[in-house]
């Protein structure tokens, strides 16, 4: 099984395995009748004038797939949307990155899309506050925002006319990201929300559930407006020198392995499923370490199976 | 020495002489690459990793901007023939076989979808017995499908030879040393289309057809088989996606 190496002893397997099934069984039939693998022929209607996306291309007249996914129709336009696959950047995407270079004006981002991204020294806030042309001197002083190999927060602004992808970062919310754990997890496993940034108050933690794959688990960091007076700003660092609590370390650790089990186990990673399964986790005493250990992962992948049921018979009985 | 059998008709590993070895893949093998695989032909057995599409890293090796640059890189491990033996990085026989799956592969990418970047294709032979090229570029293919990369059509690869005045389909290591004739095809599977044959030695205009034919039905066959594990691996991820 893909990314799971796991030793398991033979109950296990036999639970993990009994799991697994009762996945497959709830799972929509149309699912299976509609994945298709490279070089499949795509039954289409001949006679409507149907729209070709992603992942067809035209052969003999046919319809034909060039990846392996899951064949998806809106009105006339007919795509594959693939599956382990790099990042596809939309517009207004909220990504987290790592900062690979600094070039004249700007930062190169690893985003775990084809290209770096760029992120322009005029498309982000300055740390002072105002609003004012970028001088020279602040393009001396761009290491002391962000250097190489910072975890950043950003946006997707667009792509510019020679193909590149620039980020922007205007508000209090993006910016640098600081003491906490970057995971990087297949990109068609986070789904686009109209919230991806997520503060969970019960364990002082902030979640961020990055478009592109990469999930930053961190501690919670107030955003503070721009109208703040100096004294609040000897306070910010004398924060800054302060250490983040051993309890919120651990709750930090105890969340980037929820997420690093849901995403072996290959389960769409939503902020519901990832508290759900570190709750779990404290409720059934397992260790932090332990949460790596095969007993968890089939214990969360029996959860899941058990949820997705009852979601199912829900729906039934509503009808 | 014989390699088929006068009075059964069977070959030194107890095949047929139209019969392949055991075939067996497995995807999503390596954890920290974009695709991976695992393929086996027999005792031949090779593992692949896709990086990409990503950063170019070496700009003065991009040709064309506009399109992706592929880079393949052919090892073989020490322990994987019978003498162990160091071998150089850059000798003669790694540095052509990387070029050949270079090329074999870079025919089926849509390189054009993918501009500004390059995709990574590492191959290694774990256990090599005979129809290593072949097996290189079976394992190349599933690891770049499950990278996610588009491709026109499934690149397969099998190899034919023609010993004992019989032709033979996917020689291993006893009968690719023999010195006969041994011929590497590689197709496009749907598109039926040819896009690597290599020979060593000679062999009459004639025979060559029919161990060409051999090899081509040969490369369907393992199509088929690496269709199935890659449908198998899609349903299972939707699956489990929910």
């Amino acid at each position: 099984m893909r990314d799971l190496h796991l030793p398991l002893n033979q109950t296990q397997r036999v639970r993990l395995e009994a799991a697994l099934h009762e996945l497959q069984s709830l799972a929509p039939a149309a699912a299976s009748a509609a994945s298709v693998t490279v070089a499949d022929n795509i039954p289409v209607n001949q006679e409507d004038n149907i729209l070709k996306g992603h992942g067809t291309s035209d052969h003999d007249g046919e319809v034909v797939a060039t990846l392996c996914g899951v064949v998806e129709r809106v009105n006339k336009l007919v795509y594959v949307r693939t599956l382990r696959a790099r990042y596809k950047p939309e517009v207004g995407d909220i990504i987290v990155g790592r900062v690979i270079e600094i070039a004249p004006k700007r930062w190169r981002l690893e985003i775990n899309f084809s290209q770096d991204a760029v992120l322009m020294l005029s498309s982000m806030n300055l740390p002072d506050g105002i609003q004012r042309r970028r001088t020279a001197v602040d393009e001396l002083n761009m290491r002391s925002i962000f250097e190489e190999n910072d975890v950043v927060c950003a946006e997707v602004r667009g792509f510019q006319h020679d193909g590149s992808l620039h980020l922007q970062a205007r508000s209090q919310k993006y910016g640098k990201l600081q003491r906490g754990q970057l995971l990087t997890v297949p990109a068609y496993l986070v789904k686009r929300r109209k919230q991806h940034f997520h503060h969970l108050e019960q364990y002082d933690v902030d979640l961020i559930l990055g478009c592109n794959g990469f999930v930053w688990v961190g501690q919670h960091v107030l955003v503070r407006e721009n109208t703040e007076s100096k004294e609040d700003k000897q306070k910010l660092s004398d924060e800054v020198d302060t250490f983040t609590p051993i309890e919120t370390r651990k709750h930090i650790c105890r969340l980037a392995n929820a997420v690093r089990v849901l995403s072996a186990l290959g389960f769409t990673l939503t902020i519901e499923l990832i508290i759900q399964t570190a709750e779990a986790s404290l409720s059934s005493n397992v260790e932090i370490n332990d949460m790596l250990g095969a007993e968890f992962y089939v214990q969360t992948a029996e959860r899941e199976a058990r949820r997705r049921a009852d979601l199912l018979r829900k729906k039934n009985g509503a009808r | 020495m014989e390699y088929v059998n006068p009075l059964t008709g069977f070959r030194v590993d107890g095949r047929r002489p139209n019969e392949m070895r055991q075939l067996k893949g497995e995807v999503g093998v390596v954890s920290r690459a974009d695709g991976s695989a695992l393929f086996e032909m027999g005792n031949t057995r090779v593992i692949a990793a896709v990086y990409g599409p990503r950063e170019v890293q070496n700009r003065s090796q991009q040709v064309n901007s506009k399109e992706a640059l592929v880079r393949c890189e052919y090892r073989m491990a020490e322990f994987s023939t019978g003498d162990r033996r160091r071998k150089p990085k850059g000798d003669r026989r790694s540095t052509e076989i990387s070029l050949v799956i270079r090329q074999t592969m870079e025919a089926s990418i849509l390189t054009h979808l993918m501009p500004h970047s390059q995709i990574d294709i590492f191959v290694q032979v774990l256990q090599a017995d005979g129809g290593t090229r072949s097996a290189c570029i079976n394992a190349a293919t599933l690891a770049l499908a499950d990278a996610g990369i588009p491709m026109r059509d499934i690149v397969t690869s099998c190899s034919a030879g023609y010993l004992c005045s019989s032709p033979l389909l996917d020689l291993n290591y006893i009968e690719d040393s023999a010195g006969g004739p041994d011929v590497t095809v590689g197709i496009l599977a749907k598109m039926d289309k040819v896009t690597l044959l290599q020979m060593d030695a000679k062999l009459p205009m004639d025979t060559f057809e029919t161990v060409m034919e051999l090899a081509i039905e040969g490369c369907k066959a393992i199509a088929t088989y690496i269709r199935e594990i890659l449908l198998e691996n899609t349903k299972q991820l939707e699956y489990r996606r929910g």
